[in-house]
Formats: structure tokens, C-alpha cells, sequence
């Protein structure tokens, strides 16, 4: 059973710059950043090495992380920077006991992240939701649309923080 | 089959609509057949989408607590369970032992009435229309004692950040040995009159048999992981509350009447597991302290900057709650991962090569609740 | 009058309106469709048992909509349902009716405020006749709304009451 610095200190090894900071100085829950689009390569070494043998992925969520900023330029003009939107992943290994926890952001108007559903299947239905819940685009997934909305729902993607509710769906009036 | 290589046959689509009285809610399942052999299942999912993460963004932690209720209602208690140590974790808070004792046995009789709902309705489905009744009556008995605790059958708001909203009336412990008692024997009676009936196992050995790899690779846990031969128990391989201080065994599958992992496997160990949570509730009884339960509630709950992710077993497998705090009264993100929606999407690998009637076996023996799938 | 007044004094005979032999016919054997959306179903079923029996007051389910009386929308109504519920009470042939039960169908419940999906209420697309409240209400309070409905069926008549 490893702890949360080992498997840092080996992904760091493996992997180098993909890897981001481990961030532990939080209360309850250290995870490590990663970067968005190696973390296909980076769950196939989780799964299959001899020493990690991480076979279950326990959750998988997407996050507005909002950091919108506003960055004044040197010219005296304000700028909006949008934040980014962040998928967690929360993985263990049913035989060797240990947990990690894995972070990879994007940026709002390129949300682009590589799919894992053909190393951890369970991975099919969450990316799906974080699709339909946060504009997360999967890349690879095999049938990327939305589950839980209509499927002709165009009004956005509703757990953003700047979602608006629209007045009228197909003739229901949606407000109270 | 050599006969029949040379008759050309068309696929077709049957819709299991959202309207069914076999689908334990509203589920539509887009069947594509080949005759009368499955070639493809399709779930769609949704249509009882209730916006839970959106309201928990805009409710302070004590309001949740009724909207998790709501999500799995057939469990209630073990809902309410896994929010409040997540938010205690985030803390740091410590329960009093009373607490942790009461919500063990809530937590157990709730397991119990969930599953019978699920064996009563599986039966249902089957075709066999007694044991729905006579698990329903004793149903009564566990919702009786409820109602005399807190107040409500279904929903109730009972288990709290830091304690509970109540206290046991006198007549609780006295009550609950009675149920103990009481619901003993009613166990073998239902083995005989379902368990080994004939016309049961033939519907259910057999079918929709799921390997161990195919269902730690999907995410299954819970009932429907342990039929297939893994012992994995959350309340022994991840222990949470005080769960360390009972003994109790682990029921997992065998294979008895079929093979390893089928229909008949996923049933029998759910009746198997409302025996050892007897067991459980026998020592649970005896032990039980003295004590003050509301005397850790917070006044406000503001926890620090930070995120968790805690785990219980649900009826039906792992319940998770992902919770993000930025330090406010309300937290930043609430995502709980429902053990119903990732065996929903299992549904296809099971159901290949099967009859159209198997699908309604296969449906009722990994034991969905549409709350939980959609949220 | 006079002719048949006080003829009969065998004990097999009835004497009624056609109002009341239809409204008695119609109250006694309500057959409700199957079907339940969330919460709110598992009372109803509970209803159905045999602690609560539904079945003494004549209330047997049925699979399809077609051979159905009256529909209960126990449950919270999404706007991806509400399109079907519409078309499952289109399919329902005449005398028909609806018992909405529960806070969610029948305003919206504890989904009123920031419920970008649900439907606040079940009568924004199809009118009701009963409503009861709860969340979930008991089995009584849903046996209180069935006799409040068999009320409302006694005092109809095939006659058009002109409103004044």
C-alpha cells in the first residue's frame, strides 16, 4: 500500500512535465494536478503497473472552478480571462488498498479532456454527465451526448456558474 | 441451429417505454432484437432529473440534508448517513457514541426494508404476486417504528450534521427486539415460498452472468459485486462510524442453483445480507449507551477550504459524496455518485444474447431506484 | 304515476335515476393505470398492499392506458416526462381522471426555486381533479383524495348545468 508522496514521486518520474504540482496543504484531501490531455497514457500506466494496480475508478466529476479574472492590461483596458472548468477523478485499487486523486483543468472556451473510457469502463456514463452538466468535451469517447437533459435541450449547460434559466421549453413555462 | 441459416430475418426496435409496470420507475430501454434474441440495450435516463447539484449550490449544509433524502427514497437513512460524515470528516467534528450506535441501527433496518422492497417487487415481476404481499406487511412494522422516532414513513430528516434531530422514544429498544425477533422465521418463509421455487430459479439461474473483471472494470459494487464472488464490503474494507465493533459475516456468491454471478446469486445474497443485518442489530441493541445526541450539532457549519470524498454502503452498493467547500455557508460543489446509475450502465453487457423476458429478470435483479440514477 | 305507484311488493327490484346507476357504476371501479415516477409510487404502493388495501374500493391496476379510468401522477414531473405524460392522458378514452399526489405534481415541491428541470406542477399540461398534498402523503391522505374523488363523481349529472 503506497502513500499520496510515493505515487507522486513515481508518476513525476514517469511522466515529468505532465504531471503539475501535488497539492497537500488543504484540510482533508490532497490530490495532483495533471495535465488534460496526456491523462489517457497516464491511467494506463495507473492500471496496469505492477505496483500500483489502480482497478477501480471510484468517481469521476467535472467542476467550475470559477476563477473568472479581470486582468487590467498595460494599456488601462480590463480584460476578461475565463476560469477554467476542472475534472476530479478519484481511483483505488481493490488489491493493493491505496487511493489517489487526480485533477485536470481546462480552459472554459477550449474545454477539451481525453477520455479514459477504454481503460476504466465505468468512466462511460460520468464523462457523458460531465458533458451534459459542464460543456466537457471528451475526446475519444464512443457516443459523447447528453444523458440526463433532453436530448434537444439547447439552452446551455446547466451546473456552470452563469447559466440562466430559459422562459419556455416546448410550450411548458419552465420558471415557478 | 443449422436449420435456420438460411431464413432471413430483420432487426427490429421494441421500446420499453417510460411507462412500464416492470421497470422500477421511469427507465426507457431501446431494445434492438433479432427474433426474439437481444442484439442491443440501450438505456435512456432523465426523465426524473431533478436538479439536486444545482439546489445543494444554493442551500447551507443543514438545508441539504431533506433534499438527500430524496435521491434513493427507498434508503433514507443510509443517504442522510453518508452526508453527514462527509461533512463531519470536513470538519473534524466527533459524534457522541450514542449517535454513532442509533445511526448504526437505522442504518441496518433501513437496509433491511430496502431490500425487502426490492426482493417483494423482483418477485413481482417474476410473476409471483405473494411474497409482495406479505414483505409489504412487514414492512409496516419497520415504517411504524420510524414514524414513532422522527415523525415520517419515507423521508426523514432524522440523521444530522453532528448528531440527530431526535432522541429514541423509551419503547424504541423494546420495539426493535421485537422486530428482530418477530422477523426471523419470516426469512425461511420466503425462502420457501420463492427462493426455491422451481418456476423462480428457471427464469433467474443462468441469466445475465457477470464476471468479476467485467464488473470491477464497470464500477459495480455493492450486493450485485459481491454475487459475482468478490468480498468487498465497504463496512469491513473501508469502515466507517463504528462498524469495527460488530462481528458479522459477508455473504457472497456461489453459484447454488446456477452459475457464478447470475440472477439467482444477486437475489439470494440480498436475502442472506437481512439476516446478517439482524445479527448486526442484535448486538447494536445490546450495546447501545447512554448519552446526549444533539450536543455536537454546530451552531453554524462553515467549513475551511478543501474538498472530500466519503464513501458508505447503500442498500445497493457504494454511495459517494464528492463535497467542495470555498469557505462559505453553502458548499461550492455537491457530486454523489449513485451505485444505481453505474450499474444502469451495465445493462448492455448482461442483457446480449438473451431473450426479451430475461431483460425484466436482469432489470430486477441488479435492483435500480430512478431517484438515485438521475438525481 | 299513479298507475305504477305502490304495485310492487316483490323485494328484487330497484328503482333509480340513470344519473345515479351511472355516477354508482363509474365511483365503484375506478381502475387507475400503473404508474408511479418517484417517491410518491412507493406510497402508492404501499396503498395497494394489504395494510392500506386499494383494492376494497374497487381501484385495480392496469398495464395500459386504454383499459384505465384515472391516472394518479405520484411523483415529481421533469419536463422530459411531462411530453409523455401528456400523450399517456390523450390515451386514456373518456370518463377519465387525474389525482395529483404529492407536493411535486402538484406545485412543484421542494424543487420550486432552482429546479431548471422539473415541471412546477402537472396541471401546466393536463387538468386535475384532485389534488392531495404531502411529501409523500400518507396512505390515508391518499385514500381521503380517492373518496373525495368518488365524491365529485356522485354529483355529476348527463345533464348541462347552466351556470347563472
Amino acid at each position: 500500500m503506497k502513500s499520496h508522496e510515493e505515487i507522486y514521486n513515481l508518476l513525476k518520474e514517469k511522466f515529468g512535465d505532465a504531471i503539475g504540482q501535488s497539492i497537500t496543504n488543504l484540510p482533508v484531501e490532497s490530490f495532483i494536478e495533471v495535465s488534460p490531455l496526456k491523462i489517457h497514457e497516464i491511467s494506463y500506466f495507473l492500471r496496469d503497473d505492477n505496483e500500483l494496480l489502480f482497478d477501480n475508478l471510484m468517481l469521476l466529476s467535472g467542476l467550475d472552478d470559477m476563477n473568472d479574472k479581470k486582468v487590467k492590461q498595460e494599456d488601462g483596458s480590463i480584460v476578461d480571462v475565463p476560469g477554467t472548468l476542472s475534472v476530479v477523478y478519484h481511483i483505488e485499487s481493490t488489491s493493493l488498498r491505496h487511493k489517489i486523486v487526480l485533477k485536470c483543468s481546462c480552459p472554459k472556451d477550449k474545454p477539451e479532456v481525453e477520455s479514459v473510457n477504454s481503460i476504466w469502463r465505468s468512466a462511460d456514463w460520468n464523462e457523458r454527465e460531465a458533458y451534459d452538466m459542464f460543456g466537457i468535451i471528451f475526446l475519444n469517447h464512443p457516443d459523447l451526448r447528453r444523458i440526463l437533459m433532453p436530448y434537444d435541450w439547447e439552452h446551455g449547460f446547466p451546473l456552470r456558474k452563469d447559466y440562466k434559466n430559459p422562459e419556455f421549453y416546448q410550450g411548458m413555462k419552465v420558471p415557478y | 441451429m443449422s436449420d435456420y441459416s438460411n431464413l432471413k430475418t430483420e432487426e427490429m426496435v421494441l421500446n420499453m417505454g417510460p411507462q412500464h409496470p416492470s421497470t422500477h420507475g421511469v427507465l426507457r430501454l431501446e431494445i434492438k432484437l433479432d427474433g426474439e434474441l437481444i442484439v442491443e440495450v440501450k438505456p435512456h435516463v432523465g426523465y426524473l432529473h431533478r436538479c439536486f447539484e444545482k439546489h445543494c449550490e444554493a442551500m447551507t449544509y443543514p438545508q441539504i440534508v431533506p433534499y438527500v433524502d430524496r435521491m434513493d427514497y427507498l434508503a433514507s437513512m443510509s443517504n442522510e448517513l453518508g452526508y453527514a460524515i462527509a461533512v463531519e470528516r470536513l470538519m473534524g467534528i466527533q459524534v457522541p457514541e450514542r449517535v454513532e450506535y442509533i445511526r448504526v441501527i437505522m442504518a441496518e433496518l433501513q437496509r433491511i426494508a430496502s431490500h425487502m422492497v426490492a426482493l417483494g417487487t423482483y418477485g413481482l415481476d417474476i410473476g409471483a404476486f405473494t411474497p409482495f404481499l406479505y414483505l409489504f406487511a412487514d414492512r409496516e412494522r419497520i415504517l411504524s417504528i420510524f414514524e414513532e422516532t422522527c415523525g415520517a414513513r419515507l423521508l426523514y430528516n432524522y440523521i444530522w450534521v453532528g448528531g440527530l434531530s431526535h432522541d429514541l422514544h423509551p419503547d424504541f429498544i423494546r420495539k426493535a427486539k421485537e422486530f428482530v425477533t418477530y422477523f426471523r422465521p419470516k426469512i425461511t418463509e420466503l425462502n420457501n415460498l420463492l427462493s426455491y421455487n422451481k418456476i423462480f430459479i428457471e427464469r433467474t439461474a443462468n441469466v445475465g452472468i457477470l464476471p468479476i473483471e467485467t464488473a470491477i472494470n464497470y464500477g459495480m459494487t455493492g450486493p450485485n459485486l459481491r454475487a459475482s464472488g468478490l468480498k468487498w464490503d465497504l463496512r469491513r474494507d473501508d469502515p466507517y462510524s463504528i462498524y469495527d465493533k460488530f462481528e458479522f459475516d459477508i455473504p457472497i456468491g456461489k453459484g447454488w442453483v446456477g452459475t457464478l454471478g447470475d440472477c439467482w446469486d444477486r437475489y439470494f445474497v440480498r436475502v442472506l445480507e437481512m439476516e446478517q443485518s439482524l445479527n448486526i442489530l442484535d448486538q447494536a441493541l445490546a450495546q447501545i449507551p447512554e448519552g446526549d445526541v444533539t450536543s455536537a450539532i454546530p451552531k453554524r457549519i462553515k467549513p475551511a477550504e478543501g474538498q472530500i470524498y466519503t464513501r458508505v454502503e447503500n442498500p445497493r452498493g457504494e454511495l459517494g459524496y464528492f463535497i467542495v467547500s470555498k469557505g462559505g455557508l453553502q458548499p461550492h460543489r455537491v457530486k454523489v455518485r449513485p451505485p444505481s446509475f453505474i450499474s444502469l450502465g451495465l445493462m448492455n453487457e448482461l442483457c446480449k444474447g438473451h431473450l426479451v423476458a430475461d431483460v425484466i429478470a436482469i432489470l430486477g435483479s441488479i435492483d435500480i431506484v430512478l431517484g438515485e440514477v438521475d438525481r | 304515476m299513479g298507475l305504477l305507484d305502490q304495485q310492487f311488493a316483490d323485494d328484487n327490484i330497484v328503482i333509480t335515476k340513470v344519473d345515479d346507476l351511472l355516477n354508482w357504476a363509474r365511483l365503484s371501479s375506478l381502475w387507475q393505470v400503473g404508474f408511479g415516477l418517484a417517491c410518491c409510487a412507493i406510497e402508492m404502493m404501499a396503498t395497494s398492499a394489504s395494510h392500506y388495501d386499494f383494492d376494497r374500493f374497487g381501484v385495480i391496476p392496469r398495464a395500459s392506458p386504454r383499459q384505465a379510468d384515472i391516472i394518479i401522477i405520484s411523483g415529481t414531473v421533469t419536463l422530459k416526462m411531462a411530453t409523455r405524460i401528456k400523450r399517456l392522458y390523450e390515451q386514456m378514452p373518456d370518463p377519465k381522471y387525474v389525482i395529483s399526489m404529492g407536493s411535486c405534481s402538484n406545485c412543484g415541491g421542494p424543487y420550486w426555486e432552482h429546479g431548471y428541470h422539473v415541471l412546477k406542477g402537472i396541471d401546466r399540461v393536463i387538468p386535475v381533479d384532485v389534488y392531495v398534498p404531502g411529501c409523500p402523503p400518507r396512505p390515508e391522505a391518499l385514500l381521503e383524495g380517492l373518496l373525495k374523488l368518488q365524491e365529485k363523481i356522485r354529483n355529476e349529472s348527463l345533464v348541462k348545468k347552466d351556470v347563472a
